[in-house]
Order: structure tokens, then sequence, then C-alpha cells
């Protein structure tokens, strides 16, 4: 079948070439390419009898995962020259952007088609049996494999999300250092002015869309349904269909340097990147709506699922703030996200149909892209600050051995934060053109931020007045979190006041500042997140050792790297530039060597990961004391996290509170209950 | 708390503020003031800048502390007091910075109000932008034209700013002022210079390849020197 296949291969491409009108017969590397895969294919299909091979042809996964992506993308390549060809237009020509866009939208359907995300859907549909209903084939691990499948379990999935938000991670962390490399000196370096816009674009688009928004939702994927005492979220399918709409958004924007990325930088501002970009630009326009598509989705699972399956007992105001924190960014991301949509579509039809919502020479107003895009991109930053703070709570009561201060003040804050959060939108455009009495109430709702704010970090720093004060890796981290947010914060107060926003707007100033919210606040709340259910998730301890080194490396790393942009921009060097005035060089080339050093901190977390999940001590069930639900199951928890339904009595916080409880399982089944000191 | 706490607290607070003030004051921040509106920008930079001196201060000086004071030792498995909270002190932290964020915006709004007025007898100039380049027109001096953006010192200054392709910025930090120039509109940006000297015009929105290198020079020169340069051109347009 090997030799059958190879030939096959070789006649398909000769049979190519003779009709292309070149010699036919020529063993060239064109032929190798597509002759090779297919004698493989042979060989495999070869080794088993045929019943076998038509599993893995077509039952779910990668293999079917693999060849419906060729279809479906040949697919949407064919509609598309089909219609060309009826329009009257030259059909085959793959340098267009009309033929990039079917293939782009039809691939990934085919791929998740494959992968069997929508085997149940189609089989109801179709009135065939759904077995999966009954016995939970996809449902929990039981070996590695099964986290490359549709998996419906969300403590799977959880842990599918933060590992390949991982990846994103670290792929975009080095397109930052390829950033620093250029800017180490004046002039140009490595890279063309082309090239370097499109590093950091693909940068900021990879840490905000595929790493930070769903790090969050993976550590919540994992949490929320054990905190509330359910079995599962409340549409396990759903769930894993937009886990695997991750990867689609992250390999096609990192792809997009295949076809010339898209260097319009992650705001992808009309008409710059609607009609000024290569090809690369469709691939973020559509890299975001999978992204996007991906947010709604899990949002609407979370909302679901905190309304409607929360533990007998749990009223709202005893849910874990946690709980709070993802209620509302799900909210948020419910409402906001489909302005991006819009967006990005309008965008798109302006680069692939000519149609001009954002081109001036038909009638369209650029602004219009902005407002939109903000509409969305501002509450975003709630998005990607919010389930953060979460977080904090969580692991600042549980290191403090006390309640969390203002419980209430703290959820009704967090609501506060969503609703004013829809209100400031057009800071971010105060020096764009747009009528200037809209500053005005833009800068008064954005100022307001500071106060729900503020009454969370006060209320942080009184939970741990007279506590007892744990400082492990977690712990470590939500302090590093705390001061680093607050000059954040402060900074963003100065970027709300708009005579001072009018100077500093798209300077290092900014730079700074959305890296001292994002990686001083939100990246170090998900370290935070990660150390602190690590033992959870994997059943076994970090190496606390490895974590405090993680950490002060990250701490020193990202200050020496980040604190001397604020005094960049506030003299003048602006952002989104390869080339610098001579008298930035030093500061900058300082900036390079710290930001090569913060690179490195990562290298002692990932090795930190893999060694512990592998070779760790064996975590008990309940190793930080605490009281949330998620502590009461063993670690990790059971596939169906509860074998009875937990009942809630009381505040998740009552530290400190003799005989307290946040809930009861029935004593048999309470195997924790030794460690409580007495 | 004892008197010795506060003391203490007192101490890390000031000591925060000492280190956060020197920060702010050894590096140089801001690059030279060269016009009447850069002054009053100026002067709320370093107005917001107390209030976050001051407020930061307050956080570090209460986190150092609990730091020092409430660490617990490893084998310490006793919690802390079980305080809920105080309604005082929840009241305290959301008046105090509505009443801060209330003075910057009021600061802010006097500001930008008095940086928008219009001086009187302004000079127009047409600025146009375009991918990689600017060019300036002078309606008012017979509409010479050039590619350096020349100015009278101590004279209102009213620029008229066109895109020809993608959206721009002019961004000159010696002036404080940046405003996005937008394909079919015209926007408008209001400078009074007043010290004399060549200073960086810089496009400040991103806008292609060339972005990084859109830049061109702005010069203030005195009265004199400029409607002698105004004639030059008028004499080169004519011959």
């Amino acid at each position: 079948m090997l030799v059958a296949f190879g030939g096959l291969g070789v006649g398909i491409v000769s049979l190519c070439r003779w009709a292309g009108g070149r010699h036919p017969i020529l063993f060239t590397k064109a032929d190798l390419f597509v002759a090779i895969p297919l004698a493989i294919l042979g060989a495999f299909l070869g080794a088993f009898d045929s019943r076998t091979s038509r599993r893995y042809l077509f039952g779910a996964g990668w293999i079917r995962a693999a060849w419906m992506l060729v279809a479906f993308g040949g697919l949407g390549l064919g509609i598309v020259t089909l219609c060309r060809w009826a329009g009257g237009w030259h059909p085959i020509l793959l340098t267009e952007p009309d033929v990039l866009v079917s293939a782009l939208v039809a691939a990934p359907i085919g791929f998740l088609g494959g992968l069997g995300a929508f085997d149940y859907w189609t089989n109801y549909a179709l009135g065939k049996p759904t077995p999966e209903h009954e016995d939970h084939s996809g449902h929990g691990a039981r070996s590695w494999r099964d986290y490359f499948r549709v998996n419906t379990d969300h403590k799977v999935i959880g842990t599918q999300y933060l590992v390949t938000t991982i990846v994103f991670f670290v792929i975009g962390g080095m397109l930052a250092l390829l950033v620093r490399a250029e800017l180490a000196k004046p002039g140009t370096q490595y890279f063309s002015g082309q090239t370097y816009n499109s590093l950091f674009s693909v940068h900021a688009s990879l840490m905000i869309f595929l790493f930070i928004i769903p790090a969050f939702a993976g550590l919540a994927n994992f949490v929320v349904p054990l905190m509330l005492g359910a079995a599962d979220m409340a549409f396990p399918r759903l769930n894993a269909l937009s886990f695997w709409l991750l990867p689609v958004a992250g390999v096609m924007m990192v792809s997009s340097f295949i076809v010339g990325a898209f260097a319009g930088g992650w705001t992808g501002y009309a008409p710059l990147n609607s009609t000024h970009q290569p090809m690369g630009a469709i691939f973020f326009n559509q890299g975001v709506q999978w992204a996007g598509a991906s947010s709604i989705m899990t949002a609407l699972n979370f909302l679901v699922t905190i309304i409607t399956m929360r533990a007998p007992g749990m009223t709202f105001w005893r849910m874990p703030l946690l709980v709070w924190a993802n209620f509302t960014t799900s909210l948020l991301v419910v409402i906001a996200t489909p302005f991006i949509a819009g967006s990005q579509f309008f965008s798109m039809f302006d680069h692939v149909m000519h149609t001009s919502f954002f081109t001036p020479v038909g009638g369209g107003y650029p602004l219009g892209y902005q407002h939109i895009f903000w509409f969305y991109s501002h509450p975003a930053v709630y998005i990607m600050m919010l389930p953060g703070f979460g977080i904090m709570s969580e692991v600042i009561a549980v290191f403090s051995r006390k309640p969390i201060f203002g419980y209430r003040l703290m959820a009704l804050s967090l609501m506060a934060i969503v609703v004013l959060g829809f209100s400031v939108w057009a800071h971010h455009m105060f020096t764009s053109g747009m009528s200037s009495w809209l500053r005005d109430p833009m800068m008064i709702t954005t100022l307001l931020i500071a106060v729900p704010t503020g009454i969370k970090i006060f209320s942080w720093l009184a939970t741990m007045w007279e506590g007892k004060l744990h400082f492990n890796t977690p712990m470590l981290f939500a302090l590093g979190f705390l001061s680093m947010f607050v000059i954040g914060g402060l900074s963003g107060v100065m970027l709300g006041a708009v005579p001072i926003d009018i100077h500093v707007t798209d300077t290092y100033f900014v730079v700074a500042h959305l890296h001292y919210v994002l990686f001083g606040g939100s990246v170090f709340t998900i370290f935070a997140g990660i150390y602190y259910w690590f033992p959870k998730m994997t059943g076994r301890m970090y190496d606390e050792r490895l974590g405090k080194l993680h950490f002060w490396l990250t701490f020193v790393g990202f200050n020496l790297t980040f604190f001397p942009m604020h005094i960049l921009g506030t003299e003048g060097m602006r952002r989104r530039i390869s080339d610098y005035a001579p008298h930035f060089a030093s500061l900058n080339l300082f900036i390079s060597l710290a930001s090569f050093g913060l690179g490195c901190s990562v290298l002692v977390f990932l090795y930190n990961m893999i060694t512990s999940w592998r070779f760790g001590e064996v975590a008990p069930a309940n190793p930080w004391r605490a009281m949330t639900l998620e502590w009461l199951v063993s670690s990790p928890p059971p596939t169906f996290n509860f074998d009875e339904i937990p009942q809630v009595v009381g505040s998740p916080y009552e530290y400190g509170v003799v005989g307290a409880q946040h809930a009861i399982l029935a004593p048999s089944r309470a195997p924790e209950l030794e460690e409580v000191p007495v | 708390m004892r008197r010795g706490s506060i003391v203490v607290l007192l101490g890390i607070g000031l000591v925060a503020a000492g280190v956060a003030t020197a920060v702010a004051v050894i590096p140089t921040w801001l690059p030279v003031d060269a016009s009447r509106e850069a002054g009053r920008i100026d002067f709320t930079f370093w107005f917001v800048i107390a209030i976050c001196i001051a407020l930061f201060a307050i956080v570090a000086a209460a986190m150092i502390y609990s730091i020092i004071k409430f660490r617990a030792a490893p084998d310490d498995l006793e919690d802390g007091p079980p305080i809920h909270g105080h309604t005082g002190l929840e009241i305290a932290w959301t008046t105090v910075p509505f009443i801060l964020v209330t003075a910057i915006a009021i600061v802010c709004g006097i500001v930008l109000s008095r940086n928008d007025a219009q001086g009187a007898n302004p000079l127009r100039i047409n600025v146009q932008a375009q991918q990689y380049a600017w060019s300036f027109s002078y309606p008012d001096a017979g509409n010479a034209t050039s590619s350096e953006l020349y100015l009278p010192v101590n004279r209102s200054v009213e620029l008229y700013m066109r895109s020809l392709d993608v959206i721009h910025a002019f961004f000159v930090p010696d002036f404080r002022e940046n405003e996005d120039i937008v394909p079919g509109m015209v926007t408008q940006l209001h400078i009074t210079p007043d010290r004399i000297g060549t200073y960086t015009l810089q496009c400040n929105e991103l806008c292609g390849a060339g972005h990084t290198l859109m830049n061109t020079q702005v010069i203030v020169e005195s009265k004199r020197k400029f409607d002698s340069w105004v004639r030059q051109q008028k004499a080169g347009a004519g011959s």
C-alpha cells in the first residue's frame, strides 16, 4: 500500500503538471511533497484491516480533522472560485483576498467537525443514536491522549485552556523580545519597518486574545463549577467547542506571517488595517472572530452555570468572590464582544469587497471604527482585570487567614466597574479628532472608575491587616499584583486626565501603563491562580523554592523593564516605532537587557510546572486550609466532582470564626477533617 | 493600635513618599515647554503626580507594614481575627478618592477650556499629512508652502489638518500638543509657541511601514525672521 499510495501521489502530480503544460514526469521537490505524505498515509492504512482504517479515517479525531480541514478549505475556495467565474472575473487567483477569506472561514469548521466538536449535535439532528449522552466516553481524562480530544469535562477543558494559552504566551513573549532586540540600539538592526510593525501587532494580539482572556477562562473553567458545588458547566459540549476555537484563532494569527503579517497594531485602526495592509490583516480580522466567538460561548456558559447550578444554600451573597468576578466578567463579554466582531467584519468587508464603511472616499467614517472597536476594547480591559480581582480575593483571604474585608462592597464594586466600564470607551480617543465636548464626560467617568477600584485595593489591604500572613508563591504574586496594579492604576488616572493624555497618548507612557495593568495586573494574577490551584488541578505540589525564584525574577525584571518606559514616554518617545532619537539610547538599551532577564524568568516557571506535574510531591485535598468548595474534594477531583451534592451553610471566608463552615458534605465524605487544627 | 505602631506606619509612609518624590523629581520627565499651552499641561501633570504620590505612599505603608508585622511562622496554624468589615472605613475610602478625582476633573476641565481658547488674530496654517511626509501651506501669508513648519513666536496659531490616506497624528512633545489627522475630516489644533527654537514634529499614529520616519522640523522664530521667511517663500513661488 505504501508503494501504491506513493505512486498515486506521483501520478496526481504528473497529471497536474501535464495539464499545466509542463514536462509531466520529473521527480522534483513538488512531486515528493505530495507523494511522501500520501505514501505514509497508505502505509498507515495498510497496517490495519479495513474496518480499523475506516475508524481512523472517519472516526472523530486528528486524522479526520486533517482531511476535513483540507476538504472544507477546498470547498470554501471552490465556492468563491465558482462565484468569481460566474461573475465574469478571473476565477483562479489565490492572491485575491476574497478567495482567502472563504478558506479561512471554511477550513476551521472542517477542522472542528473532524475533531468531533459537532458530532453530538449532528447525530441528534440526523436522528442517529447519541451514545455519548449515556456513556460519558468523552468526559474526563484517563490518559494524556484525552487532552487532545473534544472532551466535555470542565476540568480537562480548564487544563487544555491553560496549557494552550501558555504556549501562546511564550510565542507572544518571544515576539516581544524581538521587538526589544530591535530597540536595543537606535537605527535599524534586524527588521524592516513593516516586519517590525507586524512583530508588535502579533505580540499584542496573541497576549490579549490568546493568553490573558482565555487563561482566565481556563482557570474559571476549572474552578467555578467546583466552587458552586456543580458536577460540570451547564453546557459541557458548548464548553468543549469554545476551547477548540482557540487554537484555531491562535494558529490563524501566528500563520499570518506566511502571507505578510498584519502590521496595523492590535487595534487595527481603519483605514490603515482595512485597506493598506497585506493579506495578514484578514487573518487578524478572522482570528479575532474565532477568539471572540469562543469568549462569548464561554461567558454564556458561565452565566447559566452560575445562575442555575449553585449548590443548595449557595445564595448570591455566599458565592466566593472569584465566582462573582467571573459572573461580572461574563456579563461584560456577552454584551461587549459582538462589537469587536462587528468592527472586524466591516473592516474585512472594506478590504475584501471594497465597501467603504471606514474609508472616506465612499462616504465612510474612520472614527466610526474606533468608537465600535473601543466600545468592546475598553470593557475588554475589565474582562482582563475582573477575573484577576476574583483570584486576588481568594488568595489574599486564604493566605492572610482572615475573612475578606467588606465582602458585599467587594461584590458591588465589581458590578459598579461593569456599569461604568461601558461609559468610558472614548478615553482612548481624546486626541482622535472626535467632538471635543465628548472629552469631558468621558474623562469624568474614567476618573470615577478609580473609586470602585480603590475600594478593592483598600479592602485587600484591610484583609491583610492583623492577619496571619503566609508568603507562599500565590501570595507573593498577589502582593506583587497589588503593588504593580496600584502604579498602573495611578498612571491610569493620569491618562484619564485629558490635558496629560494629550501629551503622553501614543507614547511609551501608555506602553508602561498598559503593561503595569496587564502584566503587573492580569499576568501576575494568572500566575497566582496557577500556583494556587496547581495542587487541585494536577494532584501534585509545585516546587515552592522555584516558585519564589520565579516570582522574584518576574517582579524585579518586570519593574526594570517597564518602569523606565514612563520616563521615555513623558519625554516624548512615541510607541510603535522601530527607531528613536539618540538621546533615548541608554534607557532603551537598559530596558532591552532587563526584558531579556524577564524572558528568562518564564523558563523557571515552565521548568517548575513540567517537573512538578510529573514528579511533584502528592498534594493533599486542601493544602492551603481554604474553605471554598473545591478544597472539600480530593486533588485532583473525581470525574463528577462531588459524589453527593454539598449543602452550603455559610460564607466562604469565615477564617478565625470558631466552628464556622462554608459547606458540609455527608460525614463519610469529608476527608480533610483531620487537617483542621484542634 | 498602639502609638508605637502608628509611628512606624507613618515612618514607612514618609519613606515611601520620599522615594516616590525622588523618582518624580530627579530624572528629567518632561521636555522643554515651548508653548503657552505646555505650561498649563505641566501644571496638571505635577498636580496629579502629587496626588498619586500621596495615594502610593498610603498603600505602600499599609502593605509594607503588614508584610513585616503580620508575617506568620510557617508552622503557625492559627487564623487571624474574624473582622468582616468596618462601615466607617468603607465609606471613607469611597468618598476620599471620589473627592480627589473630582478635584482632578475640575482642574483638567479648566486647563482644557483655557488651552482651547484662541488668541487674537490667529495665524491659519493648513497641514497636509500623507504616507510618510508633511506639507504646510500658509493662507494668511500669500499661500506660501513648505515641508517644514515655520511658526512665529508668541502668536496664536490655528492648524487645519487633513490627511490624504490613513490616520496620522500631529505630535510635538515640546508643545505638549497631539491631535490625530483623519482622512475625510479636517481636525484643528491650537498652539501658541513661546520659545524660539527648532523642534521635531512626529507622526504619532501608526500609519504604515514608514511611520517611524515620518518626522519633520518645527522652526519657531521671531516675528521679523518669520516675516522675511514668508517674503522669501512668496518670491520663490513667483519666480
